[in-house]
C-alpha cells in the first residue's frame, strides 16, 4: 500500500449542470492494494483494541509494586498520602499511581523513539527522496515485520513510512493524556497501556532503522559486517578530534561527508559515545568508538577531544559546562536538545566557525546537518592547535596533597548508586597510593555524584581518570559494526530448531550502562550463552560492553563468534533503534518459519511467541525510559525481560507464580484441552540481583510449552548445568518442567528421576498451546 | 551505639520514603522483642551477606546463627545459596528476591511450609536499593506483615531499621540480639 495525501480545491467550475464555487476535496489517502495477504484482525490497533491480550498477560504474570516513595505529587490537590491502602485527593491508590509511573516512563521512551523517527525520516526525505526505496538487506521480503503486524502495511518507499509514524504519534499522545489526574484509575488499565505504550516505541524504532539502513549505505543485514575500534584509546588523539555523542546520527553524517568532500579524510579523528558512535560507525569506516554512556565524562575531562558535537538522548546535561572547563566548544545539534546556545543555523559559517574558534561563543545551536558537517570541521581543525589538549584530569601530586582534604565525612560513598568505597579509596590515595581508586572507576558508571556530594568540592571522579589512566589508554578493542536486520534465509534456517527448542534460546543483551559492577559481566554473560550455542544478540551500549574483554590471545568476542544469526553467535543488530530487528526476528520466527499471517494480526503472533520461541532479553545496565518502553515493547510479545540490580528502581515487576498451577494452563489448539504447560517463561519482567542469578534465569526462562522433547532436554541441561555450577546445587523446580521422560537429559537422568519420585511427579501431555480459544483447531466432540 | 548513628537518613541520601519512615532500632534488644512477638517470622538473605564487611565480621555467619537460634526459615537470593552450602548450611528456600517479596505481599500466599503467613520478615545482605524498594512493596501491599532490616545502613521503608550504624556497632548490635534470643 502507499499512501497519498490528494487536496482538490475548485473555486468555480461550469459544468452541464451548474456552476459549482469553492468546492473542497481532501481524499487521507488512496489505496494501492498489491499486497495479497488479507488484513487481519487489528491494523492501527487503539489503545483498547488488544486490551484483552494484555489482561490475560497480566492475569498470569502480576505486578509486584515497588514504590520509590509514598505520596504522589503530579497535581496541586497533593503531595498526596498514598501509603498502605490510602487513596489520593484524586480517589488514586498506591497501585494505580505506580502502573501511572511506568506509563509516563514509556510514554517518554517512545515518544523520544518516535520523534528521533520523525526527524531522521524527514530529513532523508528532503535529502534523498521520499521515493526512496526502503531496502534493508538482501533476501528480505519482510522488509518491515513490525509495522505489518502493528499497521497492516507494508512500506516500500521512505514515504510510506510517515504513516507509521502518524499512528505512533497520535498513540502516544492518548497514552499521555490516560496518566491525566482523574482520567485512568485502574493499575490493569495503566498497564495494558504502558504495553500499548511499548508496542508503538518498538514500531518507532523500526521505522527510523529501516529508514537509516535503506538510504544512508549502513551494512545490510550483513552477517560480515566490518570491525571496528572501540576504546578509550584507540583514537590518534594528536589529530584534531571531534567527539559525537547521542543517538541521532545525520549531523555526524555530515562530518563525514563534509571531511570526504574536502579531502579531508585522514586528517581529523571522528569518535563517538553511545549510539550515535554505533550509527557513524555504520556509516563510515573513518568513524570510532570511545565507549558506552558512562565515558562521557571521563573522556571529556581528558581533554582528548577538540570538539564536541551533540545530538540527543543520553547527553549528560552538563556537557557543555564539563567542555569548558578544557576549552572545547560544543555544537548542539537537536531542536531537543539546544543546551541553552544561540541558534546559529542562520549565520554564515565563517562567522560561526570564527566564533568557536576565538572562544567568543561556548557553542552554537546549529539545525542543519550540512552546516554541522563544515562548522565542526573547521572548528576543530581551527581549535585543536591552540587548546594543545588542555584537561583537567590532576596529576598525581595534586591528588595526592588534595586527598589529605578529605575529611572520610563517607558523603562521596553516600551519593555513588553502587556504595564504592570512594572515601577509603581516598584516604589510601592520601599516602600515594591511587591504586583503589583505578579500582572503583573499573566499576564506576561514570555519573560523578561523587564530586556533586562532597563538601570539599574535590573533583572525585577526575582523580579515578587519573588513577585509571593508564588501563583507560590500553583500551584497544574491536567491535563488530551494526549489521541491522536479520535476513529471511537466516531465520528459515534456524526458526524450527528455535521453536522446537533444538537452539537452547535467543538472548538479547541490550541497554545502556547502569552496571552493578563492570561492563565485564555483560561480556562474560554473552560468552557462557555462545559458548552453550544459543544465539547472543545485541545492541547499544551492551555491545559496546561485549567488546571490551580480550582472551589471552587478545581477541575480542566479535572476534571470535559469528556475526550470523545462528546458534553459537553474537549478532551485533546495531543501535537503540536497531533493537527492532531483535522483536522483528521473533516475529519473523511466527512468520516465516510458522507460516501465521502477520498483516494486523498482533494478538496471534504475540501468542506464539510467548508460547514458542525461546528469547529472552537481558538489560544488566537499564538505566533510561526509552530502555522501560523497549522492555514493555517485547512483553506485550511474550518475551521476557531480566534487568540488573538496578533495574528494580523501575518500581514494577511482572511475576508469574510457579506454585500456582493454574495461571500456568494453556489451551491445547488439538483438542481445546486447558492442560499445564509449565511456568515457561516464569516472569515476564524481574529483577536478578547477581551475573549468576540472571545467568540461571536466562537457561530457565528460554523453556516454552511447546519445546520438543528433544528440545526441551537440551534446555533442562544447560539451566541445570548453570544452576549446580552458580548456586551449587540442583534446582527446587524441575520436576514443573519435565513433561515426560524423554524431556529428562540423558546425562543427569538418576538425579532427575530421584527428584522426580521425590516430588510425585506424574507423566503429562506436550501441548500445541495457546492462550486464544480461537485458535483451538477442533474441540472435543466436533 | 555511637552518638552519630542514631539519625534516619536513608544511607544512601537521596533515597527519600515519605511520610511513613522506619523506626530507628536504637537498642537490639527491639528486635528480640519483635521476633518474640511474632507468630510466623522468615529471614532473607541476599548476596551482599557473603562479601559484606570486615575479614572477621561476616554478615552470612550471623544470618545462619540467627535463623539456627531463632529457628526461623531462611531465604536465600541469588547465588547465595551457594555460598551458605560452603558454610554447611542448607537454607529452607532458594528464591529470587522479587520472588520472595512479591510472595511475601501476597495475603493467600500461605507460606514455605504451607502452614501460614508470615507477620515479620526479616532482610539482609540485598543491595541497598533493591532492598529499599522492596521493603517498600512490602509496606505498601503486605499491610500484616512487619518488616525489620538487619543491614548496617537505614532502610526508610522497613518497619524497622537500624541506623546507620559502623561496622564495629553493628556487629556489636548482632551479637547482643543473638546473645538474648539465647544463641552464641
Amino acid at each position: 500500500m502507499t499512501r497519498k495525501r490528494v487536496n482538490m480545491k475548485i473555486q468555480e467550475m461550469k459544468t452541464d449542470l451548474g456552476v459549482i464555487k469553492d468546492l473542497e476535496l481532501s481524499f487521507g489517502k488512496i489505496v494501492d492494494e498489491t499486497w495479497e495477504e488479507p488484513q487481519g484482525p487489528t491494523p492501527f490497533p487503539s489503545i483498547t483494541d488488544l486490551r484483552k491480550w494484555d489482561m490475560k498477560i497480566l492475569e498470569r504474570y502480576k505486578p509486584f509494586y515497588l514504590p520509590f516513595c509514598d505520596v504522589c505529587c503530579l497535581c496541586t490537590f497533593g503531595k498526596c498520602d498514598l501509603t498502605g491502602d490510602k487513596r489520593g485527593a484524586c480517589g488514586l491508590d498506591m497501585a494505580a499511581q505506580q502502573s501511572r509511573i511506568v506509563l509516563l516512563a514509556c510514554c517518554i521512551g517512545a515518544a523520544t523513539h518516535i520523534a528521533h523517527a520523525r526527524h531522521l525520516v524527514e530529513h532523508l526525505i528532503e535529502k534523498h527522496g521520499a521515493n526512496s526505496r526502503i531496502d534493508i538487506g538482501p533476501s528480505i521480503e519482510i522488509e518491515a515485520p513490525i509495522t505489518r503486524l502493528i499497521c497492516g502495511i507494508r512500506p516500500e518507499r521512505l514515504r510510506d513510512l510517515e504513516e507509521a509514524l502518524d499512528y505512533c504519534e497520535g498513540q502516544v499522545t492518548q497514552l499521555l493524556s490516560a496518566t491525566h489526574t482523574g482520567q485512568e484509575g485502574s493499575n490493569l488499565d495503566f498497564e495494558s497501556k504502558v504495553l500499548h505504550a511499548g508496542m508503538v516505541d518498538q514500531l518507532g524504532m523500526e521505522v527510523a532503522d529501516i529508514a537509516q539502513v535503506s538510504v544512508l549505505g549502513f551494512p545490510k543485514a550483513d552477517p560480515e559486517a566490518p570491525l571496528t575500534d572501540l576504546g578509550f584509546g584507540i583514537a590518534d588523539v594528536s589529530k584534531p578530534t571531534i567527539l559525537v555523542i547521542g543517538h541521532n546520527v545525520p549531523s555526524s553524517v555530515g562530518i563525514i561527508d563534509y571531511l570526504t568532500d574536502k579531502g579531508l579524510v585522514g586528517k581529523v579523528e571522528v569518535v563517538g559515545i553511545c549510539c550515535t558512535a554505533h550509527d557513524v560507525t555504520r556509516y563510515s569506516s573513518m568513524a570510532k568508538i570511545v565507549g558506552p554512556i558512562s565515558w562521557q565524562l571521563r573522556y571529556i575531562r581528558s581533554g582528548l577531544a577538540d570538539l564536541i558535537v551533540v545530538d540527543e538522548q543520553c547527553i549528560r546535561a552538563d556537557t557543555l559546562v564539563e567542555a569548558q572547563k578544557v576549552n572545547v566548544p560544543v555544537i548542539a545539534t537537536s531542536s531537543k536538545n539546544c543546551l541553552g546556545l544561540e541558534d546559529r543555523t542562520q549565520s554564515p559559517s565563517k562567522e560561526v566557525i570564527s566564533d568557536l574558534t576565538e572562544g567568543k561563543a561556548p557553542g552554537a545551536l546549529v539545525l542543519d546537518t550540512d552546516k554541522v558537517g563544515e562548522i565542526a570541521v573547521e572548528t576543530v581543525i581551527a581549535v585543536a592547535p591552540k587548546r594543545n589538549k588542555l584537561k583537567i584530569i590532576p596529576e598525581v601530586e595534586e591528588i595526592v596533597s588534595a586527598a589529605a582534604e578529605c575529611t572520610s565525612c563517607n558523603e562521596c560513598v553516600r551519593a555513588c548508586p553502587n556504595n564504592q568505597p570512594i572515601s577509603t579509596a581516598i584516604k589510601a590515595a592520601a599516602k600515594g597510593d591511587l591504586n583503589p581508586l583505578a579500582d572503583i572507576l573499573e566499576e564506576c558508571v561514570g555519573c560523578a555524584r561523587c564530586d556533586s556530594a562532597c563538601p570539599n568540592d574535590l573533583p572525585l571522579h577526575s582523580f579515578m581518570v587519573k588513577a585509571g589512566e593508564g588501563s583507560l589508554q590500553k583500551e584497544k578493542f574491536k567491535m563488530r559494526v551494526g549489521r541491522g536486520a536479520i535476513q529471511d534465509v537466516e531465520i528459515r534456517e534456524v526458526g524450527g530448531p528455535i521453536v522446537l527448542g533444538e537452539i537452547p534460546g535467543v538472548v538479547a543483551i541490550v541497554g545502556c550502562a547502569n552496571y552493578p559492577h563492570s561492563g565485564r559481566e555483560v561480556a562474560e554473560i554473552a560468552e557462557e550463552f555462545a559458548k552453550r550455542r544459543f544465539i547472543v544478540i545485541t545492541s547499544g551500549c551492551a555491545a559496546m560492553s561485549i567488546a571490551s574483554v580480550k582472551d589471552e590471545e587478545g581477541k575480542t568476542l566479535y572476534e571470535k563468534y559469528p556475526g550470523s544469526f545462528e546458534a553459537g553467535a553474537i549478532v551485533n543488530v546495531g543501535s537503540c533503534v536497531a533493537n527492532s530487528h531483535i522483536a522483528g526476528a521473533a516475529v519473523k520466527i511466527a512468520n516465516i518459519f510458522a507460516k501465521r499471517k502477520l498483516r494486523g494480526n498482533y494478538e496471534e503472533i504475540a501468542d506464539y511467541i510467548l508460547n514458542r520461541v525461546g528469547a529472552i532479553g537481558l538489560a544488566w545496565g537499564a538505566y533510561s525510559q526509552k530502555a522501560a518502553s523497549i522492555a514493555a515493547g517485547v512483553w506485550r510479545l511474550g518475551i521476557p525481560v531480566i534487568v540488573g540490580p538496578h533495574g528494580a528502581k523501575y518500581r514494577r515487576m511482572l511475576l508469574g507464580r510457579k506454585d500456582k498451577d493454574e495461571d500456568w494452563k494453556v489451551f491445547d489448539a488439538r483438542t481445546g484441552d486447558k492442560i499445564y504447560g509449565s511456568p515457561a517463561p516464569e516472569h515476564l519482567f524481574t529483577t536478578a540481583e547477581t551475573k549468576e542469578e540472571a545467568m540461571v534465569l536466562i537457561a530457565k526462562f528460554a523453556m516454552r510449552p511447546n519445546d520438543t522433547t528433544k528440545g526441551r532436554a537440551i534446555k533442562l541441561t544447560h539451566y541445570i548445568d548453570l544452576h549446580k555450577r552458580l548456586y551449587g546445587v540442583m534446582p527446587d523446580d524441575i520436576h514443573l518442567f519435565v513433561r515426560n521422560k524423554a524431556d529428562i537429559p540423558i546425562t543427569m537422568k538418576d538425579d532427575i528421576l530421584r527428584i522426580l519420585d521425590e516430588r510425585g511427579w506424574k507423566d503429562r501431555r506436550i501441548p500445541d498451546p495457546t492462550l486464544l480459544p480461537r485458535l483451538v483447531r477442533r474441540r472435543k466432540g466436533e | 551505639m555511637s552518638e552519630m548513628s542514631v539519625t534516619a537518613d536513608p544511607w544512601q541520601k537521596a533515597e527519600i520514603a515519605g511520610p511513613k519512615k522506619a523506626l530507628l532500632i536504637l537498642k537490639p534488644e527491639v528486635v528480640v522483642a519483635m521476633m518474640r512477638k511474632a507468630n510466623r517470622s522468615i529471614l532473607v538473605v541476599g548476596h551482599h551477606a557473603a562479601v559484606d564487611y570486615s575479614k572477621d565480621v561476616k554478615m552470612i555467619d550471623y544470618s545462619i546463627r540467627l535463623s539456627k537460634t531463632a529457628g526461623i526459615p531462611m531465604v536465600a537470593t541469588a547465588h547465595t545459596i551457594n555460598e551458605l552450602a560452603k558454610m554447611n548450611f542448607q537454607p529452607a528456600a532458594s528464591m529470587s528476591a522479587m520472588e520472595i517479596g512479591s510472595r511475601l505481599s501476597d495475603p493467600e500466599w500461605t507460606g514455605l511450609d504451607n502452614k501460614g503467613q508470615y507477620d515479620l520478615a526479616l532482610f539482609m545482605g540485598l543491595p541497598y536499593y533493591m532492598e529499599f524498594v522492596i521493603l517498600s512493596g512490602l509496606k505498601h501491599f503486605a499491610s500484616n506483615l512487619k518488616t525489620i532490616s538487619l543491614d548496617r545502613f537505614y532502610i526508610p521503608h522497613a518497619t524497622w531499621s537500624f541506623p546507620n550504624l559502623s561496622v564495629k556497632d553493628w556487629d556489636q548490635s548482632l551479637q547482643t540480639i543473638l546473645e538474648k534470643l539465647g544463641g552464641t
